[in-house]
């Protein structure tokens, strides 16, 4: 067994583990985390996505020991005050779920997706969610959603900040420009 | 999907990790980012005995410059590679190459090292040191030695390194402004590639068209006769040993191939 | 304000987005404390013998509590065929494979442990030896190699009579095109995989968490299986992640899971991996089509041919049985003078078939818009104009087709004229026109399909389709509805609450819905076929409607008025003599002394006939093959519709997967009938990349099957968007010669067309 200290939700958590417990596991059956689910066996589906020091990991391919002394937020760790992150809010707002099976998972992506990328176009929104697979929704909503949280979070900022309103920011998109396919 | 047993130790240090890798040898694995290593695991078609985890240390991650090289430490992310601004404008082509492995949740994990000792002849990251003309720093018990791109990728899955040698960094040299071309020819966005091609300055990699990522030297030296994008193109597949699988035979990686050389000479991305 | 046909946001919605929705493998409850878990053993072969299994070495390994076989289950029955009258009786499947496996992936032994990490160790452990056998696959499956050696073929069953096909039907055709098309196995692969919890009670009762489509007809197949009756059964439904027509009734293992909770007197849990989903979760389609189609040369179709053959896979399940839905949907939308449908039943050595969005409905749309397209081509006329030409004039009675359908309202020009204008079908056009004069690399290609297909449908039609609902009142002012349909992501709980609250006028935040616990709703038909709504709904809308009878009644007696005089006031939910608000009672208080509950069972006269025309537009790389999905512009008429944002969200739902039947998924099987697709890195599942945003135009042509005015919307969109996407992608290169390629079309299959189609190449 190994001991490991993960701060979870902000709440730091000494346990033993074996080490090839994975850290999906580890939320779902030591912590009584059961957002994040398991949906597939090769890192394809995003079901089990959670932010790991703020950035949007699978952490059915990460071991929980792998995870001890950094941070990791789970779906149940968004809500702020009892309410639901904006993300949270907009999918319901844009029917962004059906069976609810995929829906932590794409919206600790999505969350981690505004975080590195606050105003996407919707090919980035669609990209930045390849590693996210719905079988119920064909996509269409939660794009949507992804869209409508990246704009209230824009009319939140123009509206808090006084300075000059949006800038293009540095640039997310890894190529040179046509990499973007045209219709 | 769970991995087989095994045992777990953080290593405190390169030299840490190398006595580490020296005691246990082929009963080791090293550990950085895992998303080469934990899905096999996870399917049991790696079994090893101990892993030796370096994702904690961090003199092994970051780029910087020497000379006219670009050095990136083995533990490096692909999205911070995709990312950093350096690599952006002294080697766009890697840059570009770490963006497109996998989704963004496995390039936040995912090193350069990782994907480099995996040597999946399919995927990105092999393709383009090979294209560069990069190389890697192998450190062992004996001291370390550089093997250049070319020589380091043997086979299937197999590179040149021994079972108690460790990947600490990367070297591509530098080319600010100089074109490049990448094309990754997919079924869906974050599959690996069906064929893969990488060009920049006269030098042409290709992935899954052969056990190793290959150049297309027929191609190269059709090119450096003067030949037109499209005219070396038609040499891309000489040489090459592609495979049969669901998504291809022969036949269709070859013009695969020769259609992708093409549109990689011409400096195209997609 | 009718709260109907606004676009409610769903009360499920808070749960699932912050603790997540609670899927068997989430359960947490003292009645699975201490369970044990169970893994399965599956067979490496597609065919083989089976000649011994050694567990020793396995019930040595840390945590195993018990391994079983075959042998231990003998004393229960196998599974017979579907449709056992129909479908020959041998061909039966044993819980735990016995004396033969017929698939890779079938469960041969069960592995028993304490903590599930223990499981997979201790599966690698069971050696069977097998004596392999060589597999029948394909669609003519030899019978050199039968699966069921007591059944002496491999076929097994037949739909209609090929002697009674007529060898004249085409005579007077000016036009003939005949084509072979295969329909091909695609996997359901909902996103949570099948699973099973179950515990035996002192009183020696079964307690079954499954996540299912129907916990009634899953009671009664457990128990059927299990040999008991069924009141010794209660299923649980949890929280579903998705199910798309496979996750009705009972699989082998959930039998075996409970088996082993009884046999080891302690509760058992079982989830499959991803790749025990890929290989042994029922697939789908499946089915090979010969169309041939006749007509004049200015369009006028006058006869088709479907000559259909069903692989069912090593064990006929629904599968089986899904060609006489096919057959039954044969001319689709069209008026076609004559025409016949046929169908042969074989089994391979592959995964069995079973259900899957649109189970039959889809095959028979895409094999008549291929073939109409097949037909458009051969007289180099528009496929629009000849479906228009073509489709069946509007009609508001119920029109009967030659196939026994009793289609119930349609109008199915008007669908087509309308997604053709959404879609801008002549400019598109123009530009299509533009690249092949300009000779573009990228190549555009614009696909029509037209589709009208049977939701609702009950047992036929001597036994009209019918669903339960109670609706109860309490009290402090809420109200629970019970429902006989088992929602797994379409939104039940908001729906139904919204026509509850239409009648009674309580908030929809104050309806609770309840289903899927066979002990509180012992009947019920689940939810698949599309039938939900329209039935269930209906339901719902009928009990509360009777209990505001009843209420009244006591409102009456309340008020001491008569029962006649009083109106019911919505918007306080209270009873008031006419003309007098004060002389009010409000309807909580009517189930104070006494309970206020009614449970109704709402029949509709038969199935209802939802339809529409779908297109798409393809871009297609004509030097490498490969297509990419533009745009997919839909309209869908279901009727009535009742909550716009979750009808979209079926459409949507079904236009992802149907497009991607078109031209990414496939299950594949090598030579030796081994699976390829075993992952969700094999099987090309669509990801937010492969797909555009869909443009849905909006019709709605209401049944008076019901009085909501519903028909089925949920498979619709699977319907529609498979044949547009395939003929918009053979569209694209028809001006290179391409006629014809099979799904998925694939950039490979693009290429090779390309390759056959150059002038002097071997067709």
């Amino acid at each position: 067994m190994t001991h490991i200290e993960v701060t979870v939700n902000g709440e730091k958590r000494p346990d033993e583990v074996e080490p090839r417990l994975l850290l999906v596991h580890y939320l779902r059956e030591v912590l009584g985390l059961r957002a994040a689910n398991v949906g597939c066996d090769t890192t394809s589906c995003g079901a089990c996505t959670v932010l790991l020091d703020g950035k949007s990991v699978k952490s059915c391919t990460v071991l929980a020991v792998q995870a001890s002394g950094h941070e990791v937020t789970t779906a149940e760790g968004l809500a702020v005050d009892g309410e639901l992150h904006p993300v949270q809010a907009a999918f319901r707002q844009n029917h962004g779920l059906q069976c609810g099976f995929c829906t932590p998972g794409m919206v600790m992506a999505a969350v981690g997706l505004l975080s590195e990328n606050p105003h996407p176009t919707e090919a980035q929104v669609r990209e930045g969610l390849e590693g996210n697979l719905c079988r119920c929704t064909g996509y269409h909503n939660i794009v949507r959603s992804v869209l409508a949280a990246a704009d209230q979070a824009n009319a939140a900022d123009q509206a808090n900040t006084a300075g000059p309103a949006n800038t293009a920011g540095p640039a997310n998109t890894a190529g040179p420009a046509n990499t973007e396919v045209t219709a | 999907m769970i991995p087989a047993q095994f045992d777990y130790v953080a290593a405190e240090s390169t030299s840490h990790a190398l006595s580490l890798l020296a005691e246990h040898g082929d009963d080791a694995k090293v550990l950085a980012g895992g998303h080469s290593l934990l899905p096999m695991m996870k399917l049991r078609l790696a079994q090893p005995e101990i892993l030796i985890d370096i994702g904690g240390l961090i003199e092994l991650a970051g780029v910087s410059t020497n000379g006219n090289e670009l050095v990136i430490g083995a533990t490096t992310r692909h999205a911070d590679l995709a990312a950093s601004e350096l690599v952006r404008a002294e080697a766009p082509l890697l840059a570009y190459a770490a963006g497109q492995v996998g989704d963004p949740q496995i390039r936040h994990r995912g090193t350069i090292g990782g994907s480099l000792s995996h040597a999946d002849p399919a995927a990105d990251l092999p393709m383009a040191l090979v294209a560069l003309g990069g190389s890697v720093e192998l450190q062992g018990p004996g001291g370390s030695r550089t093997v250049s791109a070319d020589d380091f990728f043997q086979g299937f899955f197999e590179t040149a390194m021994q079972p108690d040698e460790l990947l600490t960094a990367v070297r591509v040299p530098r080319r600010p402004g100089v074109p490049w071309g990448y094309q990754k020819f997919v079924r869906r966005a974050n599959d690996w590639a069906i064929v893969g091609v990488a060009a920049v300055d006269g030098r042409i990699a290709l992935a899954n068209m052969g056990p190793k990522p290959l150049r297309a030297t027929a191609a190269e030296e059709a090119l450096a006769r003067g030949a037109s994008a499209a005219e070396a193109a038609q040499h891309a597949a000489e040489g090459t040993s592609p495979g049969e699988d669901m998504h291809a035979d022969r036949e269709y990686r070859r013009h695969l191939a020769t259609v992708l050389t093409r549109r990689a000479l011409e400096h195209e991305t997609g | 304000m009718s709260i109907l046909g606004t676009r409610v946001l769903r009360t499920e919605d808070p749960k699932f987005l912050t603790t997540g929705g609670v899927y068997t493998e989430d359960l947490v409850d003292e009645r699975l404390d201490g369970a044990c878990h169970v893994f399965f053993v599956r067979s490496p072969l597609a065919h083989a013998r089976i000649t011994s299994i050694d567990v020793s070495a396995a019930l040595e390994a840390p945590g195993v509590v018990a391994v079983y076989t075959g042998a231990d289950l003998a004393d229960l029955a196998p599974i017979p065929p579907a449709v056992a009258g129909l479908i020959n009786t041998e061909m039966q499947q044993r819980l735990l494979a016995t004396d033969k496996t017929r698939f890779v992936g079938e469960p041969v032994a069960a592995v028993v442990t304490e903590h599930p990490y223990q499981g997979e160790d201790a599966v690698e452990l069971v050696t069977v030896d097998y004596d392999p056998l060589p597999a029948a696959l394909g669609f003519d499956p030899s019978d050199d190699s039968l699966l069921f050696e007591a059944a002496g073929t491999n076929v097994a069953g037949y739909w209609g009579d090929a002697s009674s096909l007529k060898p004249e039907l085409f005579d007077g055709c000016e036009v003939v095109v005949k084509q072979t098309i295969v329909n091909q196995r695609v996997a359901p692969a909902p996103m949570e995989t099948r699973a099973a919890a179950a515990v035996w009670g002192e009183d020696g009762r079964l307690t079954a968490w499954i996540p299912n489509q129907g916990a009634q007809g899953t009671k009664s197949s457990m128990a059927k299986l299990l040999g008991i009756d069924e009141g010794l059964v209660r299923v649980i439904t949890p929280d579903v992640g998705g199910a798309f027509g496979a996750k009705f009734g009972a699989d082998p293992e959930h039998v075996v899971v409970a088996w082993i909770a009884r046999h080891l007197g302690r509760p058992a849990r079982w989830t499959e991996t991803r790749y025990e989903n890929l290989i042994a979760m029922t697939h789908g389609r499946a089915q090979q089509h010969t169309v041939t189609i006749g007509g004049s040369r200015d369009g006028n179709v006058q006869a088709y041919r479907l000559e259909i053959v069903q692989d069912a896979g090593a064990y006929p399940k629904i599968g089986a049985v899904l060609p006489m839905l096919t057959i039954l949907m044969t001319t689709g939308p069209y008026d076609i003078p004559e025409a016949e449908a046929v169908a042969k039943v074989v089994v391979t050595n592959t995964t069995p078939i079973g259900a899957y969005r649109g189970a039959g409905r889809p095959e028979a749309t895409a094999a008549i818009e291929r073939a109409i397209d097949l037909f458009a081509a051969e007289i180099g006329a528009d496929p629009a104009d000849v479906r228009r030409k073509n489709l069946l004039a509007p009609f508001t009675e119920p029109h009967r087709t030659a196939f026994g359908a009793l289609y119930d309202t349609g109008d199915y020009v008007a669908a087509l004229d309308k997604a053709l204008d959404a879609a801008g079908y002549h400019e598109l056009r123009k530009e299509q026109a533009r690249r092949r004069a300009s000779g573009d690399i990228r190549q555009l290609g614009i696909g029509v399909a037209s589709y009208v297909e049977i939701t609702g449908m009950g047992d036929g039609e001597e036994t009209p389709p019918q669903e339960n609902a109670t609706v109860e009142v309490h009290p402090d002012g809420t109200a629970t509805i019970l429902t006989g349909t088992s929602p797994h992501g379409q939104g039940h709980a908001t729906a139904w609450a919204m026509i509850a609250s239409e009648e009674l006028g309580i908030p929809i935040e104050k309806i609770t819905l309840k289903w899927g616990d066979t002990d509180l709703i012992p009947e019920g038909g689940g939810t698949g076929g599309s039938r939900s709504l329209q039935q269930g709904g209906a339901a719902v809308q009928q009990a509360a409607q009777e209990l505001l009878e009843v209420a009244r009644l006591r409102a009456a007696a309340e008020l001491e008025a008569n029962a006649a005089d009083l109106i019911y006031d919505k918007t306080r939910s209270a009873f008031n003599v006419a003309g007098d608000p004060d002389a009010s009672v409000p309807l909580t208080q009517l189930a104070e002394n006494e309970r206020l509950l009614i449970r109704t069972v709402f029949s509709q006269p038969g199935a209802t006939f939802p339809f529409g025309t779908h297109v798409a537009v393809v871009e297609v790389d004509t030097e490498t093959g490969k297509a990419d999905l533009r745009r997919v512009i839909t309209v869908d008429d279901a009727g009535t519709i009742l909550n716009p944002l979750l009808a979209e969200g079926q459409r949507h739902g079904g236009i992802g997967q149907g497009a991607a039947q078109a031209f990414l998924e496939e299950v594949v099987y090598d030579e030796d009938g081994n699976p390829l697709t075993t992952s969700f890195a094999d099987y090309p599942i669509v990801s937010a990349t492969e797909v555009p945003s869909f443009e849905l135009a909006d019709m709605a042509t209401p049944t008076t099957y019901n009085p909501l005015g519903a028909k089925g919307i949920g498979e619709a969109g699977s319907i529609g968007s498979t044949p547009a996407v395939q003929n918009a992608v053979v569209d694209a290169v028809a001006h290179l010669g391409v006629r014809h390629i099979d799904m998925p079309v694939t950039s490979r299959r693009v290429w090779q067309a390309l390759q056959a189609a150059q002038p002097g190449s071997e067709q």
